[in-house]
């Protein structure tokens, strides 16, 4: 249930179209407004101070650096492969989990969401012990085809991937939930088999949630430090990707990590806004 | 209860304390701390013997040692308690600049300990008390047979070393320097105690870290001693700050520090006499 709530709140975020009928500001009641206010101005303030404390006259020298480059550009890069993976394999799995039933369905969605309450660095200690050179399975990748992830750009896609993929699975879970089925069965009654009805009919049906999960699971690995720091380590142009720039950069030259936080914000911003309104002009 | 006056407003909080009150008890918090520690207070101006909390601000690769140390200080100074806060020497100074409550910083070198005494947080100048030197952790036995710092730039190896912002990767890269070696590591560690543990978890082949991460760390790792450690040498200083909200126990943590008696358990975790 509060997964179908998830989905619904980042579809709204998302479509900007309200699910409930809008009510008008002057019957807010003022014990209502007044922390309302309090909450967006909290939420709002550290941004703020980002922009009034930024070094705006040194900005175009930090920005031109090649480091800050990099580190985007990797940033960038892993985070939509991890989107891509968990296309791939959120899609699949939230459709199992929505359109099947099978036992301990309710268990295995709970384990899907562990991710999202886990604090990220234990998910990289947890990935290093599984995948690590050493891990449980990681062992096997090493010995059998001599693949390490730690320490590499695969790695941090994995990471990033990990921490990523439920929010994808939790949207497209409450968008196929919410779906009809009957157009499923129909396309089935006309001779086609599941996985085509999926194909043809599902897939095109759910497409915005789809969307939906892929943004809000981009947005998370592009920020994902914890795990990416403790699975995939920390290397300039390997696996530094733009926040463990932003962390390490803090430690010695503090108007870099603002500038490079800048960088983040405006990408951030950039992304969601720009896919907001493609998806409005879309045809629902 | 009041609501007129500005200087009510931390009372007022206390009180009422519910929702929008939130953000506002958010800013003041800083500003409440330093001076709500009654206990240590009035022990420091009524009591000869030290009381009440100690907060020790101390680098990551101290804390065996001052953790030991601490629990001396609470044995013979009853009433008292020392509460540690060990991390990268950067990111602590990071914080007692920006108003972080503590009573006493100990860093792993001198620049990190410029950054609170630039911001003049410091009330005492800053004393060194003990000298760490470089090592190479490895795996246990040894398996890729490193013998020098030279064999850390072989190709294949797996080494880690600690970023350049923080002591430890510092001092690498100037021990590297000055032996005109290029070491390309798999990972730049944000601190000496998380490059140590990539090897601890087999996961790197080989860590430049502290002689005193080695022997704490036990059979987990092995050991390599180089020469060129001796050209980069790290000095941890330690000072009292100038907002300690204890500042007598404080002095009285700093002084066993430099004792006959501290500089036992630091040297036996490893550390070089000052």
């Amino acid at each position: 249930m509060t997964e179908l709530d998830v989905s619904d709140a980042a579809a709204d975020i998302l479509t900007g179209e309200p699910r409930r009928p809008r009510v008008r500001t002057a019957g807010v009641p003022l014990p209502l407004l007044l922390p309302a206010l309090v909450g967006l101005a909290f939420l709002l303030l550290p941004l703020l101070a980002l922009l009034v404390r930024a070094p705006w006259r040194d900005l175009p020298n930090q920005l031109t650096s090649t480091a800050v480059w990099q580190a985007l550009q990797l940033s960038l890069v892993c985070a939509t492969a991890a989107t891509g993976v968990s296309l791939v394999l959120g899609v699949p799995l939230a459709w199992l989990l929505a359109r099947t039933d099978f036992p301990g369905r309710g268990f295995v969605r709970a384990l899907v969401t562990l991710p999202l309450v886990l604090p990220p660095v234990v998910g990289g200690v947890a990935l290093l012990l599984a995948l690590g050179r050493n891990g449980v399975v990681g062992q096997w990748l090493d010995s059998w085809f001599g693949i390490t992830l730690p320490f590499t750009t695969a790695g941090v896609v994995v990471a990033e991937a990990f921490v990523a993929m439920p929010f994808l699975v939790i949207s497209v879970e409450g968008t196929l939930r919410a779906a009809d089925p009957r157009y499923e069965e129909a396309a089935a009654t006309l001779g086609a088999s599941r996985f085509t009805a999926f194909r043809r009919v599902t897939l095109p049906l759910i497409a915005p949630g789809i969307a939906a999960g892929a943004v809000l699971a981009w947005a998370r690995a592009l920020g994902e430090f914890g795990a990416t720091i403790t699975f995939a380590g920390n290397f300039p142009g390997r696996t530094q990707t733009m926040p463990l720039a932003v962390y390490l950069a803090l430690q010695n030259d503090p108007a870099a990590a603002i500038a490079l936080s800048l960088v983040l914000l405006a990408v951030s911003i950039a992304v969601l806004a720009g896919l907001r309104d493609r998806w409005t002009a879309a045809p629902s | 209860m009041t609501r007129s006056t500005r200087r009510t407003r931390t009372r007022t909080l206390r009180v009422a304390g519910v929702g929008a009150a939130a953000l506002l008890a958010l800013s003041a918090c800083s500003s409440s701390d330093s001076g709500s520690s009654p206990t240590s207070d009035t022990s420091a101006s009524s009591s000869p013997k030290p009381s009440g909390t100690v907060t020790v601000f101390a680098a990551a690769s101290l804390k065996e040692s001052f953790t030991t140390l601490g629990k001396e200080f609470e044995k013979a100074n009853p009433g008292t308690k020392v509460t540690f806060n060990f991390g990268g020497s950067d990111t602590l100074a990071a914080s007692i600049t920006g108003g972080a409550p503590a009573d006493v910083f100990a860093a792993a070198s001198p620049k990190t300990m410029a950054i609170v005494t630039d911001k003049k947080d410091a009330a005492t100048t800053p004393a060194t008390f003990v000298r760490n030197q470089l090592e190479i952790a490895t795996l246990p036995g040894n398996p890729d047979k490193v013998a020098s710092l030279k064999d850390l730039t072989k190709s294949g190896l797996k080494v880690v070393l600690c970023d350049k912002t923080v002591p430890c990767g510092a001092a690498a890269q100037k021990a590297l320097d000055a032996s005109k070696l290029r070491l390309t590591p798999v990972s730049y560690e944000q601190d000496v105690k998380s490059a140590l543990t990539k090897v601890e978890l087999k996961e790197a082949d080989a860590a430049v870290v502290y002689k005193t991460d080695v022997k704490a760390a036990g059979d987990q790792v092995e050991g390599v001693e180089f020469p060129e450690s001796a050209k980069a040498i790290n000095e941890y200083p330690i000072a009292l700050l100038k907002d300690a909200p204890n500042a007598k126990a404080a002095k009285a943590f700093i002084a066993l520090v430099q004792s006959a008696e501290g500089q036992n358990v630091l040297t036996a975790a490893g550390f070089l006499q000052p």
